[in-house]
């Protein structure tokens, strides 16, 4: 008998999932006016249950029980009682992260190892990050005296259900500004239950307002003449559609975009941490991860033995069952991204790129993509410029810092990169050089509300956790 | 003692020759060697070793992996106050861990001082290995002729393993020609017994030094490497494993050549021990899950890996009691 | 006496585009006025073509001047002054003369605009140290954050306040390290012509500072939509349809775009917002480890 690692599946008996969900609107599930549509588990194309759709109705009344709340309580209360809000719901969070982390798995199809060990814990910590700031403000650096906004319309992904949930809703509260959130249409049960918790923890009515739906609610709410601050994560296409909704407005706006990261491994690399770096960049949650390092760059003179590590690396991941604890690849969230994946790997076989895959077996229902590796791409194949956004990594090589360098910038995006050396002159010079927002040297993929995390360039602006990130919630500095 | 050839460090053809020595053209070679193997990121090791530390091992697969551990195990006692008597009953426990069970594996071997290797012997005959400690065990604060002697004399009483102790002192001042050297003249002492080197990784503190050490001990002949004494903290990590894992799998690659682990001191409960097993298995792959190629060297483990055994065939935890405590 | 009847020498104003003095390469001008609608002075009209050049010529700027120590950045800003206290007179008079004002109001100015250069020449080395910090992160990373010029800024001047407006604009862009192409106000340019004449001769980095006279409307928008521009500031475009057009156009490369402030008050201490509007926050993780 070889070594294997039993199926250790994560019991679901702990979600009870409504077969049908509300809006969350003044405190309140009330439902919605538009078709609701179904969610569905991901790895298993079950239906989940299905989901209120918010129409032109309900986002109104949602931004009006917003308004109400910013005017009634949350803009007059204490930063102090503010910041006890946001400690209730991080300790609910806590107390309530099994059952987060699973339906988080179930809708979003990541391994619940990740779901329990990254999103639900960061995301209880955005919220205890934040609320210690709630009456703090005049010492973070943006006046003496910082005001809330209003009113913020908050429009997230579905990589990190909850934890962009977390990374948006905690700064904005902690500020005094009130929210309505929209989750994004294949992952909104995380942020129902989060408006539950916001139920348990008394918050006053229309200080958090979830409204689902699909692109077309998240338009009218960011369209909506209410809001005064529209803060939002996702694709780079739909952050420059909003960046022209709101042109000629008094509307605030910070956009965290894509990304195409070089992660950038020389020849005096820690080579064993630099192999689970890489995997870490591109495989974590599927390369569903916009700061992903999708770009490898090798120094020439390890890139052959660099890419045999990574093989043999590989061939021990696991995909499978999302909520199997062993799982290291779970399923991509749905088949209109799994197909973007399928396309753009295409173009890279077209474009003469080579293409390799560990052995796995890929389970019959559900969506799937095995770890893919492309080498002899260069800077020219799509799969080196464009977000693929899928466990697929395009290897490139470099003979001298100034060549990785100028391949790491070369690209409209700028959200992160990675720099693998044990030579520490060499890590600042670089870190010095890279254009993108975050830089993970000897390290990848890491996040902590007390880091300031954002882009340059088309991957948006703005920052969002740490001192930086209040700026984004607050009107303080006369303007002139 | 050391053969001195020409034969440059780096860059080993691959060879399907039994192990042997490999020695420097002269010690600038192996510094340089040494130099160039790629650091180690404390905190990147770490973060890999506890997250394999979070694999879930259910079923049949455990009992598997149990029964595993037991048969890898290095049982040692290695106290001042050890006397034939006890070594005896110790050496009865290792051939037969739980009497009342006797599918229940033999462990891979005894550990014991040199000067009861003839009790042990006695009792275990040759149904597994003896393996003594020597060389000045735990410090290595003799000269290079007590080490021989102390091995030579192990060997002689019916020692067929040998766990030596490196020079920390010499390693950790750059020395490393007189550890490389000390080991091939052990390793020649040893003659048909296996050598198995301990780094003392708790002295040598950093990653990049074990690292060192391994490819310095794998080059000079070790058979096996081996974490700790046990006399010093902390023993054996996950994090200094891992990275003596990877040592071995680069060895393997580079010459093809299996040099064994074993992880000694701290290891106490079985769900330690998995993690150990998961480790190797994700590291260097299952043909390094045999106690020919990794070792757990321990004393109470042992026990604790009986009673889950007990458990998974009865359905309920048993006690202390119904282990046996030698 | 024949002196009293000297005829003057008069100048031709040109543009300020990569270190040089060049014509716009339409060949067009357009008449300056002064508040009574009196010739001053035809200016050179800068075309979209023009624009394009001064994008090149920042690009190039930045690279350097980004690159410069904060020190220097500082120095180079404290030289500005300098060189800009000796033609103060020049100031005075231009000032008089496009904003109809009072010698006093236009000296007032002057002075003003003189030691605004100043204020921001002390930020050069200390923003990073208010906008940056370290983050205490919980795990064994050493983690920071600092701020980073955002690159190529196209910017409006406002079109009343026309020498400390300007420079309440180029300052805290330059400050950072970003370069600037900005647009001088459209009916009172000569102070800003004045003004690079001094940044000609005050060690500014070739293309770090680019000064257009011209119709924002005319060549605002190729700028918007320039993919080699970082950021607008369109503090001087006071039509409203005209600055939802630019920042329709901004979206194409998500520019960062600062909005005309409302009733500024170019004399008050400036915030930090201008400074800040313009810099990325880099962070940067490490492990620690033995």
């Amino acid at each position: 008998m070889t070594f294997q690692y039993a199926p250790a599946p994560e019991s679901t008996a702990i979600v009870n999932i409504n077969s049908s969900n509300d809006l969350f609107i003044n405190g309140e599930f009330t439902p919605g006016h538009g078709a609701p549509f179904k969610t569905i588990n991901p790895a298993t194309e079950e239906v989940l249950a299905e989901i209120a759709q918010a129409n032109e109705e309900d986002v109104n009344a949602a931004v009006m029980a917003a308004r109400k709340a910013y005017d009634k309580s949350w803009s007059k209360m204490s930063g102090r009682d503010r910041g006890k809000y946001l400690f209730r719901i991080a300790r609910l969070i806590q107390e309530r992260s099994r059952e987060l982390a699973v339906l988080e798995t179930l809708d979003n199809g990541k391994p619940i190892r990740e779901s329990r060990d990254v999103d639900v814990p960061i995301a209880a910590a955005h919220f205890f990050y934040h609320a210690g700031w709630a009456d703090k403000l005049e010492f973070a650096g943006y006046g003496d005296n910082p005001r809330p906004l209003g009113v913020v319309a908050q429009v997230i992904p579905w990589n990190f259900p909850l934890l962009m949930l977390a990374w948006k809703i905690a700064p904005a509260l902690a500020t005094g500004n009130t929210v309505v959130l929209k989750p994004a249409e294949t992952t909104s049960l995380t942020a129902l239950l989060f408006a539950e918790i916001c139920q348990q923890a008394d918050l006053p009515p229309g200080v958090v307002n979830i409204i689902t739906g699909a692109g077309e609610t998240g338009r009218m709410l960011v369209e909506h003449p209410d809001v005064n601050k529209v803060a939002f994560t996702g694709s780079t296409a739909v952050g420059q559609a909003i960046q022209r909704q709101i042109a000629g407005t008094q509307k605030r706006l910070t956009l965290e975009l894509g990304g195409k990261a070089a992660n950038i491994v020389f020849d005096d690399a820690p080579i064993d941490q630099a192999v689970e770096g890489i995997v870490n960049g591109i495989y974590f949650n599927q390369g569903h991860v916009c700061c992903a390092g999708s770009r490898l760059l090798l120094q020439e003179s390890i890139a052959e033995q660099t890419i045999d590590s990574l093989k043999r690396r590989l061939q021990t991941l696991r995909l499978g069952d999302p909520l199997d604890k062993n799982t290291d690849i779970g399923a991509i969230n749905s088949r209109e991204q799994l197909n973007r994946i399928i396309d753009l790997t295409k173009s890279g076989e077209e474009e003469g790129a080579q293409r390799w895959s560990p052995d796995c077996v890929i389970p019959e229902k559900g969506f799937w993509f095995a770890p893919t590796v492309f080498t002899n791409v260069t800077q020219a194949h799509r799969i080196a410029r464009e977000e693929i956004f899928g466990p697929v990594l395009s290897v490139l090589t470099f003979r001298t810092p100034d060549e990785a360098i100028e391949k790491a910038n070369n690209t409209p995006y700028g959200l992160s990169a990675g720099i693998w050396t044990e030579k520490g002159s060499r890590i600042l010079a670089m870190a010095n050089k890279v254009r993108a927002g975050v830089v993970w040297a000897n390290t990848f993929n890491r996040f902590d509300p007390a880091s300031p995390f954002g882009g340059y360039k088309e991957s948006g602006f703005g920052r969002e956790g740490g001192v930086q990130g209040l700026g984004a919630y607050l009107t303080s500095e006369e303007s002139s | 003692m050391s053969s001195l050839d020409n034969q440059p460090l780096a860059n080993q053809p691959p060879t399907k020759q039994p192990h042997k020595t490999q020695s420097p053209t002269s010690h600038q070679g192996l510094h340089a060697f040494l130099a160039g193997l790629s650091g180690v990121d404390q905190v990147g090791a770490e973060a890999r070793a506890a997250a394999l530390g979070t694999r879930s091992i259910k079923k049949e697969s455990k009992m598997w992996a149990i029964d595993t551990a037991i048969s890898m195990v290095d049982l040692t006692t290695l106290e001042g106050a050890d006397t034939p008597g006890k070594v005896s009953a110790m050496c009865s426990k290792a051939l037969h861990p739980d009497p009342t069970d006797p599918t229940t594996p033999s462990v891979a071997a005894v550990c014991v001082y040199g000067d009861l290797v003839p009790a042990a012997r006695e009792v275990v005959g040759d149904r597994i290995h003896v393996a003594a400690v020597a060389t000045a065990f735990p410090s290595g604060r003799a000269s290079l002729d007590v080490k021989l002697l102390d091995t030579k004399d192990a060997v002689a009483a019916g020692a067929d393993e040998i766990d030596m102790v490196i020079d920390r002192g010499a390693f950790l001042t750059g020395n490393f020609g007189k550890v490389f050297e000390e080991i091939v003249a052990i390793k020649e002492a040893c003659g048909d017994a296996h050598l198995k080197v301990i780094l003392e990784t708790g002295e040598l503190k950093t990653l990049d030094n074990v690292r060192k050490a391994s490819w310095l001990a794998m080059k000079a002949g070790a058979d096996f490497i081996k974490t700790s004494t046990g006399k010093v903290a902390p023993a054996a990590t996950l994090p200094v494993t891992l990275v003596m894992l990877e040592a071995v799998r680069d060895y393997y690659a580079q010459t093809n050549t299996r040099i064994g682990v074993k992880a000694a001191g701290g290891i106490k409960t079985s769900k330690d021990a998995i993690k150990y097993l998961v480790l190797v298995n994700e590291t260097v792959g299952d043909a390094w899950l045999t106690p020919d190629l990794f070792r757990f060297g321990a004393s109470t483990l042992l026990n604790d890996l009986l009673q889950q055994r007990q458990k998974m065939l009865t359905g309920h935890y048993s006690g202390p009691d119904y282990v046996t405590i030698d | 006496m024949i002196g009293n009847d000297r005829v003057e020498v008069r100048k031709t104003h040109k543009l300020f585009v990569g270190g040089a003095f060049p014509r716009s390469e339409s060949g067009r001008t357009y008449e300056a006025t002064n508040s009574q609608g009196e010739f001053l002075a035809n200016v050179a009209k800068a075309s979209r073509k023009d624009a394009r050049d001064a994008v090149l010529a920042a690009r190039t700027g930045f690279n350097s001047w980004s690159k410069a120590t904060a020190y220097n950045r500082g120095q180079v800003l404290y030289r500005i002054a300098e060189v800009m206290e000796g033609r103060k007179d020049q100031f005075i008079s231009d000032i008089q003369d496009a904003e109809a004002v009072s010698a006093k109001k236009a000296a007032t100015q002057t002075d003003q605009a003189i030691d605004r250069v100043l204020w921001y020449a002390g930020w050069a080395d200390k923003y990073a140290q208010v906008f940056g910090n370290t983050n205490p992160v919980s795990g064994p990373f050493f983690n920071f954050s600092i701020p980073e010029p955002t690159g190529v800024v196209a910017a409006v001047a406002p079109q009343d306040s026309s020498l400390l407006g300007l420079i309440s604009v180029i300052a805290p862009i330059i400050t950072s390290g970003n370069s600037v192409i900005v647009i001088a106000s459209t009916a009172s340019p000569i102070p800003a012509i004045t003004l690079s004449e001094c940044l000609a001769t005050s060690d500014v980095i070739a293309g770090n500072i680019n000064i257009l006279t011209g119709d924002p409307a005319e060549i605002m928008p190729s700028l918007a939509s320039h993919g080699d521009v970082n950021a607008l500031d369109l503090t001087g475009i006071t039509d409203s349809e005209l600055q939802k057009a630019l920042q329709i156009e901004a979206a194409g490369t998500v520019k960062r775009v600062r909005s005309a402030p409302v009733n500024p008050d170019w004399r008050a201490t400036p915030s930090l917002s201008r400074l800040r509007a313009f810099t990325e926050v880099k962070t940067v993780w490490h492990p620690m480890g033995m």
